[in-house]
């Protein structure tokens, strides 16, 4: 371990990574949506409150901000909010399905410093991104990626959820970004927000996860993670790129459309909720003072995985994927790659694990009935 | 064979931190952002943060160094730790 992972436990002036959601809004519906969004929330932020959270940021040395969603280009203040926040020195990155980005849209992104775009693909083919993301989702994101290449925005993400369908297509994903000029982005797949009920369908399997693990030590130089890997480097003497801890209150946090601030984007639920900046104090309080905060910057216990000597390479994984399957926090990650997460889950009360909070999926379609009269 | 900076070479220089990086004070030191490579680095010493700080108002790194009570023994240190901020951009060669 690390000197400097070690001061990081310990918590940081600002974070480094800060997820903002601007809304629950969304025209897709992912089956994987962590923040379960889909329908506006009539909380949300407003636009003066949005430039105050900048105002804060700015004089927190907030070097970026991660804007996401919902689909957070649906905003009408959208362009306005990233304009403000990059000329308040808060570089912007942002996550978008690219619905909204359009030929003028493109040109406009392109035209400015300072930001970064992700587009979210979830399948090198139709079939297996519209599985997850939704029927027409894959030629959207491409005609997207059309747009930014032609009006030469750079080298824009490629951004991927690894699932048990797409993990065989790494190299694809790889190629299909190295032809857009683009840099290929890979996370974990996490049990939050409607990920919570497709999960268990979703997650790579032990054997692919060691795939994941292979694949990253060849290519991860050039590929990014969101560090979201690191349960992995218990595979090997070899760790992956980038920091190995859990960053949750400590390095990252969420602030969600309506404001309020969780310790990390994958825990939308009261347990890990450690204010609102609409709070007196505002987001800096709740970053220097919370409780939930302070309390996630002490030393945490390795709990049943004391005795295993993989500790130290995997640190005993994600907060929010033993919390959404219902596994204490101090034992071993559902995907543990020794098998005590599946010997843990195993084990479980059907129902028992804890439910997402903050639903805004669209209400289901109602097929019409026809009325017969009798 | 490409030339690598001799380390007393590195003391003569006129270093500054690059225009587009920001430095932020943190408990271990301080944290430097590059605006335009998004590269983040962890000045892990207070007192690399303290020279990093000065390098641009001195004519050399060497008067930095002492401007800063650095004492000479430990230049050779600080002087690796310049240039793999070299490296990584952070710092620059100042012109003029």
């Amino acid at each position: 371990m690390t000197a400097l992972v070690e001061q990081l436990k310990g918590g940081l002036e600002a974070p480094i990574c800060l997820t903002w959601e601007l809304t629950y809004a969304c025209n897709l519906e992912c089956v994987h949506c962590l923040s379960s969004s889909g329908r506006r929330d009539p909380r949300e932020l407003t636009t003066d409150e949005a430039k105050a959270v900048l105002d804060e940021l700015h004089d927190l040395q907030v070097f970026y901000i991660n804007i996401g969603g919902g689909e957070p280009m649906i905003r009408r203040d959208f362009f306005e909010l990233v304009e403000y926040s990059i000329a308040r020195g808060i570089g912007v990155k942002f996550s978008t399905n690219g619905a909204f980005i359009d030929a003028e849209k493109a040109r406009r992104l392109a035209a400015m410093d300072y930001l970064d775009i992700q587009i979210s693909l979830d399948g090198t083919d139709a079939d297996t991104n519209d599985a997850v993301r939704g029927d027409g989702s894959y030629a959207t994101a491409l005609r997207a990626m059309d747009h930014l290449r032609d009006a030469g925005f750079g080298p824009f993400k490629i951004s991927v959820v690894v699932t048990r369908h797409n993990v065989d297509q790494l190299d694809e994903f790889k190629a299909l970004a190295d032809a857009y000029g683009a840099q290929l982005r890979i996370t974990r797949l996490r049990p939050s927000g409607r990920g919570a009920d497709t999960w268990h369908d979703l997650h790579p399997t032990n054997a692919q996860q060691r795939q994941i693990y292979d694949w990253l030590l060849a290519h991860g130089e050039h590929v990014l993670t969101g560090d979201s890997f690191f349960h992995l480097n218990a595979l090997g003497d070899q760790n992956l790129p980038g920091l190995n801890l859990c960053g949750a209150g400590r390095v990252v946090c969420l602030i969600d459309p309506v404001g309020d601030v969780y310790a990390c984007p994958f825990v939308i639920h009261d347990e890990f909720k450690a204010g609102s900046v609409r709070e007196t104090g505002g987001f800096s309080r709740i970053w220097k003072q919370s409780d939930l905060f302070l309390g996630l910057r002490e030393p945490q216990s390795a709990g049943a995985c004391a005795s295993c000597g993989s500790y130290d390479a995997c640190q005993g994984g994600c907060m929010a994927a033993k919390f959404f399957t219902g596994l204490p926090l101090d034992g071993p990650d559902p995907e543990c790659v020794g098998g005590e997460g599946e010997l843990a889950l195993s084990g479980q009360t059907a129902g028992s694990a804890p439910r997402p909070m903050m639903d805004h999926s669209k209400p289901p379609r109602v097929t019409p009935v026809a009325l017969v009269r009798k | 064979m490409t030339t690598v900076d001799a380390p007393s070479a590195l003391l003569d220089r006129a270093l500054a931190l690059h225009p587009q990086v920001a430095l932020r004070p943190e408990p271990f030191g301080a944290l430097a952002y590059h605006y335009d490579t998004r590269r983040l680095v962890f000045l892990k010493h207070p007192d690399v943060v303290r020279v990093v700080r000065a390098l641009g108002s001195h004519e050399t790194v060497a008067a930095a160094l002492v401007a800063c009570d650095i004492s000479s023994d430990r230049f050779p240190a600080f002087e690796r730790a310049l240039m793999s901020l070299i490296e990584s951009e952070m710092l620059c060669d100042r012109a003029g």
